[in-house]
Formats: structure tokens, C-alpha cells, sequence
């Protein structure tokens, strides 16, 4: 499986061979093996300074495993790394911080009920003579900081009251704070807005400017093509290629990435049937959205575009009974329905993949079948002993049409790369037979080739008669599967488009609520 | 990475040593320090440790009960909660039982009306007792939303003095024959072992079992699947309760009393097994058949440093420091385990 044949597309499979200090990072033949699995087989990368060099590959490709090499948390088992042409090892994240390798983490590390400032400057507080926390440098400090990136944020504000994208922008303010000559971006755009992107580009090319080094790991191709200055992809745990700028070829990449052309991303759609399966009619919850209404015909995809905040969530919450309604009304078949509970939604047919994996999908010290039977069980108890051949069977059976890649159903789930999470979690839903699949950012965090079996999965299900409501923030995939597409703002719906009518420029419209330039 | 675990041989390795049960190393250990007991007994005592068959039956009687506590403070841990109360609700429900179990030569009965009633009215009260205690604590922690510790915490108090509030202190004796048989020879230790099956069996295959798992690996989404996480956590107080009034039932019948000051902080001691056989804190794992050998470990050594005269004050700092390297040992087990 450890695939180091060259690429077949004709790519550069070569590092350039030009030599010298002029690396600020060389990663040399680097290999990592965790308990069954070879993570990283030796492989190699380059950093120079004032550029950016973009990582992509599937999730499970290694790219993660990498930085953490880099940043410390892991050490490689052979090979080694190279700062600035000296061979270094670093012990511990510490040792890499003070070596001059900062990391913004996928996964945000902040403690939601301290300020800001003290966030920014945990661990290497300003202190006074008397060896206290001298809270007016910090705050001016962090002040000093937000200035240079073009925060507006008030240091002494509590983390928790800030939106995802606003502790994201801490994070990366916090990176940069270390003044690291190598800065490492774990996919930082996965939960911001198109406006903090554009800031968060424009801090990357004063970086650049500054002649820091910058590997930034992303899945989206459109970012490469922005910022990035060179493209290493990988594959499997094993360094497939290099792109530069001048040359950068999407559908190489892409092909380079899941090592096979993929023929079209977004299949083909059947047209939807008349019987409205699902209707909801003014639907509201107090202080966070209202005025939702919409029929959902079998075999339809509705698409819910907006940007983070816009109240879509919600609205998935409130239709599957997380978050009852305060005001409004939901039909199913016709009949009213007082959807106050998960249990009865689930019983009335409906289905939710929820945005968060980690948060409210996976059980992750549970095994991949603990995780798919978990809605079924009732429907395999016996005087409550579980009938464990038939889910046995059945659970199989769904990795199969799947295509979850696992060692077997008993590997715990937490092992698993995040698109094969995301299929279990799937096959868990699946299991109920749904006649409404809401799916809240099905795709989020996955990589290409598990995108395209979903959306895949998504037009066989309603092709055979599912509802479909997608809630997603990446615009193509919304208009590349949808029939009709609702986009909400603060918590109000402002249009539904068919599908003709929607193109990228009018969603964006109306999710920040610009008005037409018509 | 699950791509490259297909055909790798050490996937087959890790697959295979997941097959073997995680109590087996905890079960190591117990025999490992039986063990080092057998030696030391041989070197200090010239007498062996293990061979002494009453010595043995003693201290599997002794772990009867707090066996039966960890039983049900494993399953609520595994909810990632706690149960502080067990074993003052273990007191309370002894001196319900013991007070509907005196026999009518005892002039001074609690409740001189009631005396000489079949054994399975008191039984069934004290059983009941603890049910009952169990449902309040499951309750508020389904209703308020106020953490298990706190609850429970406040249960225990407030156990242990209606406890003493039930008699004012006072010890309830002259318990009938009928009812005592239930804590003599080997019956405590059968109805442990029973209760044991019992919840490992129900813990691996009933859908109770599957649930309590679910909500302690992750609540919300445990919710979002359709699972009563309120009405589930309910159910999971009311069995610890349970189990605690039983306990206090077998504990009033070997002691053929019932007092206020039993089961003294053996809520501690039923946590601590459930801890050293592998129940993690942080919830969504533990195993009944670790908690029994957790039980057990307890139980031996708190027997062998007696045996060795050893005192009971350094018997403390031990048993501490035992129940701390478990933790240490079973968190780094668990993150070899999940980590890639």
C-alpha cells in the first residue's frame, strides 16, 4: 500500500536540486510508525524563506503527522529534521516554540474562560519587578500585536464570548506572536468567513514579506492557488510531488492527490418528485432565527447556504428536536408535528449528521460498529439483549456500500481518518432508512476522493426517493448539488434559489445581505 | 492512515491483541502481588500466604461488599459521573433492613409490631431503600443538570444522617436467623458473583449496556442518536442505588446487625476499584470484569499486609499510592490506544 512509484501525470516527482543554506527547514527521509500503522515513510520537504509552501493530500495522508513532527509532539523514528542547515531534534513542543517553529492547530487550544490577552501570552506572561503578571504590559503588548495584523478584537474581552472565527484569529495572532521564523497553518480557513480569510491572506504576505517561512495545509484548491508559492502533495504517508506556482495544475493535483483521475466531482442529478415529504412553515427560535419556511419534496436536495452565525444549524437543530421550536409549524406528510425530541424525530423518519465529528457525532473510545448501531439498537434488542449476528451483519453490509476503510469493524473509531468517520457516521443515519437526510457540512474536513463517494452517496439516495437538506459552507459544492438552495443571514432567511438561478455571486449576495447591484 | 493498516502485519498484531481481554493485565497484577504476599509471608512468617484457605474466605467475603458498590459505581463512572453516596446509602438501607428483621424475643425492637417477618421483607426494603436513593440522585442529575459529584455528594451527607437520625445512634441487633443466613458462609460471595454476571452481561450485551457506554463516550451525540440520555442516566443512579441497598442488606446480615457508621467511606474504596480494573474517569470505558478484580486487589492487599503485620497506617499510604499508579498506568494504556 505504501505507494512511492512515481506519479504517472508527469508531474515533478523531484526536489529541486538547487542546495545550500538557502532552506530555512529541510525535512530529510523521515519516517513515523505508530502502534499498526506506518504513518510517514520516509519523506521529505523544504522550506524557503518568504515563501509559502502549501500541503495537501486526503486526510490520512500524513500531512498532520508531519507537522507534529515538526512541532515537536512527535519525534520521527528515522530520518531527521534541518533548521536553517543545522540537524535538530526537538524533545517537546516547547523546544520547537523556542527554536523558532509556532503551529496554529486545526483544532483550537484556547481556555474559553480567560481573556484574550491571557491567552496570547500563556505560559510566557510579562512579569513585573515583583515577579507578578504585569496585566497593563500584557494588554498593551497584545494591543501592540492586533495592530500590526488588523485585529479588532479587545484583549481583555473573555475568549469564550467570541465566535469561532474570532478565537481563530486569536490563534493565529498567537502563532505569529512568537515571532517564529517557520509558522505552520493546520488548515486555519476551516472555520472562518471569506472576510477573515482575505485577513488572514494578508497577514500571510506580511509574513512573507518578513521573510518567515510558512506550510500551510489546506484541501481547498482555490486558497493553493492564492497564496501558495509551491505545492508538496502527499499521499498514503508517503511524498508524492511538487508543484510551483508558475505551473500549478488543479486537476494534477487533484489526480496527484488520490492517485487516479477522478472523473467528475458532482454526479448527476435526478429530477426531484412532486410529493412533499417535509413542510415547514414560519419555523423560529427565540433570539436565534425565524421566519423559516420551505416544502421538501422526495428525491430533493435543498442546499442551506450563509455564512457561520447565520442561524442554519439551528434551523437543523430545530427540525430534528435538539433545540425545540419557539414559533412555527413542521409537517410531515401532511401531518403537524410537534418535533420536541431526537428520539421522535427519528421516529418520524428524519436524520442528522451533525456539523461537529468530534463534538456530537463520533463515541470516539467506542469501535466503528459501536458507532453505526447506535440508532438501530432498539429496532435489534430482544427483552434488551442486542441480537449481535444480525447488526453483525447489517453493519457490514453498510461498510461494504460505504467503502469504509477500516481494519475491521472493531478498530476503535478514533483511529479511523476523518472521511471514513464521516462515512460511519453515514452508515449510522443510513441504518435508520431516513426519508429526510439532513446533513449539516457533510464534507467538512474531508478529502477530495471521500468528497466525491458522498456527494455520490447523496444523489443514489435521492435519486431513490430521500430528501436531502444540505447545509454546507463551500459554495460549489452547495450549487453543485443542489436543486434549490436557501441562504439564510443573521438568522433570517433572505431568498431560496432554483437551481438555475443560483450562482456564486447571488448566494454571496444574499448571505451577507448586500444589496443587488441591479 | 486506514488505507496503510490493511496490509500492514503489525495491523494484524493490534488487532489481535485487542482481542485479548484489557483485564488481563489488571489480572496480572493480582496475581503478581499475591504473589509477592506468598514470598514475604514464607521469608517474615515462615507460613504460607495463599494456602491458608480461611484467610482466603475472609477476604473474599470482605470484598463482597464493597464489590457489590463498585458494581454500581462503575457503570455510573462509565456515564463519565460519580456516585459519592454508596456507602452511606449502604448504611441507611442496613438500618431500614435490620430494623424490619428483629425478632420478637428483643424487648426492645424499633418497631415492635414488626418483628419476625419473613427475611424478604427486610430485604426488599433495603433494597428499596437504596433504589429510592438512587432515583433521587439520578433525578436531580437528569433534571438540574447539577454535576453528579455535587449530588451525590450532598446524598452522602444527608444518607449517613437520616441513617443515624433512623435510631439516633443507636445500634438495631437481635436480627432473626432467617435473615442473617443471607450474609453467613458463602452467600455474600455468591450474590456478588451473581451480581457480577449479571452487569457484565448486561453491560456487553443489552442495549443498556450499549447505551451507557454511548453517553459516556460523548453525550450529545449520544442524544442526537435518538438515545433518552435523562431517562438512561435515571436508570444508571437507580442500579448504583440499588446495589448500594443490597450491599447494606448483606452487610447487616454478616454482621447480624445494623449500625450507622457502616460502610464508612467504602464509597471510596468501591471508586478506587472500579479505577484500578480500568474504568476511566473521563467515561466511555470500564468493565465489570475489572472492577471484580480491581475488587479483589483491594481485597488481598489489605489482607496480605495484615497478615504481615504490617500497621494499618502505612497500610493507607500503600493502598494510596496504588490506586494513583493504576490511574498513571491505565491513561497511558488508553492513550497508546487512541492516538494515531
Amino acid at each position: 500500500m505504501l505507494s512511492t512509484a512515481p506519479s504517472t501525470h508527469g508531474v515533478m516527482t523531484q526536489l529541486p536540486t538547487a542546495m545550500a543554506p538557502e532552506y530555512l527547514l529541510e525535512i530529510v527521509n523521515v519516517t513515523k510508525s505508530f502502534p499498526g500503522v506506518v504513518a510517514l515513510s520516509d519523506v521529505q520537504l523544504r522550506v524557503r524563506p518568504g515563501t509559502v509552501l502549501a500541503l495537501m493530500g486526503e486526510n490520512g495522508a500524513g500531512k498532520s503527522t508531519l507537522m507534529k513532527i515538526i512541532a515537536g509532539i512527535h519525534q520521527p523514528d528515522t530520518g531527521e529534521l534541518r533548521l536553517r542547515g543545522q540537524a535538530v531534534s526537538f524533545e517537546t513542543p516547547l523546544a520547537a516554540l523556542q527554536a523558532g517553529i509556532a503551529m496554529i492547530h486545526q483544532e483550537l487550544n484556547l481556555m474559553p474562560f480567560m481573556s484574550i490577552a491571557e491567552n496570547i501570552w500563556l505560559g510566557r506572561e510579562p512579569l513585573n519587578a515583583m515577579r507578578m503578571v504585569d496585566h497593563r504590559r500584557m494588554h498593551r503588548q497584545t494591543r501592540e500585536l492586533f495592530e500590526r495584523l488588523r485585529i479588532d478584537l479587545d484583549p481583555e474581552a473573555p475568549v469564550g464570548s467570541l465566535s469561532i472565527a474570532g478565537r481563530q484569529m486569536v490563534e493565529i495572532a498567537k502563532a505569529v506572536s512568537y515571532d517564529s521564523d517557520v509558522l505552520i497553518m493546520d488548515e486555519p480557513t476551516s472555520a472562518i468567513t471569506d472576510k477573515e480569510v482575505a485577513h488572514l491572506f494578508s497577514i500571510i504576505a506580511d509574513l512573507k514579506a518578513a521573510g518567515k517561512g510558512i506550510i500551510y495545509i489546506t484541501h481547498k484548491m482555490d486558497e493553493v492557488f492564492a497564496i501558495a508559492d509551491e505545492v508538496a502533495v502527499f499521499r498514503d504517508g508517503a511524498y508524492i510531488g511538487l508543484q510551483s506556482a508558475d505551473s500549478m495544475d488543479g486537476d494534477g493535483l487533484i489526480s496527484m492527490m488520490v492517485g487516479r483521475e477522478l472523473t467528475q466531482l458532482f454526479p448527476e442529478r435526478r429530477a426531484p418528485r412532486d410529493q412533499v415529504v417535509l413542510s415547514v412553515r414560519d419555523l423560529g427560535l427565540e433570539g436565534v432565527f425565524q421566519g423559516v419556511s420551505f416544502d421538501l419534496r422526495a428525491g430533493e436536495v435543498l442546499g442551506i447556504a450563509g455564512l457561520m452565525g447565520a442561524g442554519r444549524t439551528n434551523v437543523a437543530e430545530t427540525l430534528f428536536g435538539v433545540t425545540p421550536a419557539s414559533q412555527g409549524e413542521i409537517r410531515i406528510d401532511g401531518e403537524p408535528v410537534n418535533m420536541n425530541d431526537p428520539c421522535l424525530a427519528i421516529r418520524k423518519g428524519l436524520a442528522l449528521l451533525t456539523e461537529d465529528r468530534k463534538d456530537t457525532g463520533i463515541f470516539a473510545c467506542l469501535s466503528v460498529q459501536e458507532n453505526m448501531e447506535v440508532t438501530v439498537l432498539p429496532n435489534f434488542a430482544s427483552r434488551g439483549f442486542v441480537q449481535r449476528q444480525r447488526l453483525r451483519e447489517l453493519c457490514e453490509e453498510m461498510r461494504r456500500k460505504l467503502r469504509v476503510k477500516t481494519p475491521s469493524l472493531e478498530q476503535c473509531i478514533a483511529n479511523l481518518s476523518g472521511g471514513n468517520q464521516q462515512k460511519a457516521l453515514l452508515a449510522r443515519w443510513l441504518m435508520t432508512q431516513p426519508r429526510v437526510l439532513i446533513l449539516d457540512e457533510p464534507t467538512r474536513g474531508i478529502d477530495v476522493g471521500a468528497k466525491a463517494e458522498i456527494y455520490k452517496l447523496i444523489a443514489e439516495l435521492a435519486a431513490e426517493g430521500m430528501a436531502v437538506i444540505m447545509i454546507s459552507s463551500e459554495l460549489p459544492e452547495v450549487l453543485g448539488m443542489s436543486d434549490r438552495v436557501m441562504v439564510m443571514h443573521e438568522g433570517a432567511v433572505t431568498g431560496i434559489l432554483e437551481r438555475d438561478e443560483a450562482t456564486q455571486e447571488r448566494v454571496m449576495q444574499l448571505a451577507s445581505a448586500t444589496p443587488s447591484v441591479h | 492512515m486506514s488505507a496503510i493498516l490493511e496490509k500492514s502485519p503489525l495491523a494484524n498484531l493490534s488487532l489481535w491483541s485487542r482481542r485479548l481481554p484489557a483485564e488481563l493485565s489488571i489480572l496480572l497484577v493480582l496475581i503478581g502481588i499475591g504473589l509477592v504476599f506468598e514470598l514475604f509471608g514464607w521469608v517474615m512468617r515462615d507460613q504460607s500466604f495463599l494456602m491458608n484457605s480461611q484467610r482466603l474466605v475472609l477476604m473474599i467475603l470482605q470484598v463482597s461488599v464493597i464489590g457489590l458498590l463498585a458494581i454500581g459505581v462503575t457503570q455510573v463512572i462509565i456515564t463519565t459521573g460519580i456516585d459519592l453516596s454508596s456507602g452511606s446509602v449502604l448504611a441507611l438501607s442496613a438500618m431500614v433492613a435490620a430494623s424490619l428483621a428483629q425478632t420478637s424475643e428483643f424487648g426492645r425492637a424499633v418497631f415492635p409490631a414488626l418483628t419476625d417477618l419473613p427475611a424478604w421483607v427486610p430485604v426488599m426494603a433495603g433494597i428499596g431503600v437504596g433504589l429510592l436513593a438512587g432515583l433521587v440522585n439520578g433525578s436531580l442529575i437528569a433534571a438540574t443538570g447539577i454535576p453528579p459529584f455535587i449530588v451525590t455528594l450532598g446524598m452522602m451527607v444527608s444518607a449517613r444522617g437520616l441513617a443515624r437520625y433512623y435510631t439516633e445512634g443507636q445500634p438495631i441487633s437481635m436480627l432473626s436467623d432467617s435473615y442473617t443466613a443471607i450474609g453467613s458462609g458463602a452467600m455474600p460471595v455468591i450474590i456478588f458473583l451473581v451480581v457480577a454476571a449479571i452487569f457484565h452481561i448486561a453491560l456487553r450485551y443489552t442495549k443498556y449496556g450499549k447505551y451507557t457506554y454511548a453517553i459516556g463516550g460523548n453525550m450529545q451525540a449520544a442524544r442526537i442518536s435518538g438515545i433518552n440520555v435523562k431517562r438512561h442516566l435515571i436508570i444508571v443512579y437507580s442500579i448504583a442505588g440499588l446495589l448500594a441497598g443490597l450491599a447494606g442488606v448483606v452487610a447487616s446480615a454478616r454482621a447480624a446487625t445494623g449500625q450507622a457508621g457502616m460502610g464508612l467511606s467504602y464509597e471510596l474504596d468501591a471508586i478506587a476499584a472500579a479505577v484500578i480494573g480500568g474504568t476511566s474517569l473521563a467515561g466511555g470505558m470500564g468493565r465489570i470484569t475489572g472492577t471484580v478484580i480491581g475488587a479483589l486487589i483491594l481485597g488481598v492487599m489489605a489482607s496480605g499486609f495484615t497478615f504481615l503485620g504490617v500497621d494499618a497506617y502505612i497500610q493507607d499510604i500503600i493502598k494510596g499510592v496504588i490506586i494513583v499508579v493504576a490511574v498513571v498506568v491505565d491513561q497511558y494504556r488508553n492513550k497508546r490506544k487512541v492516538k494515531r
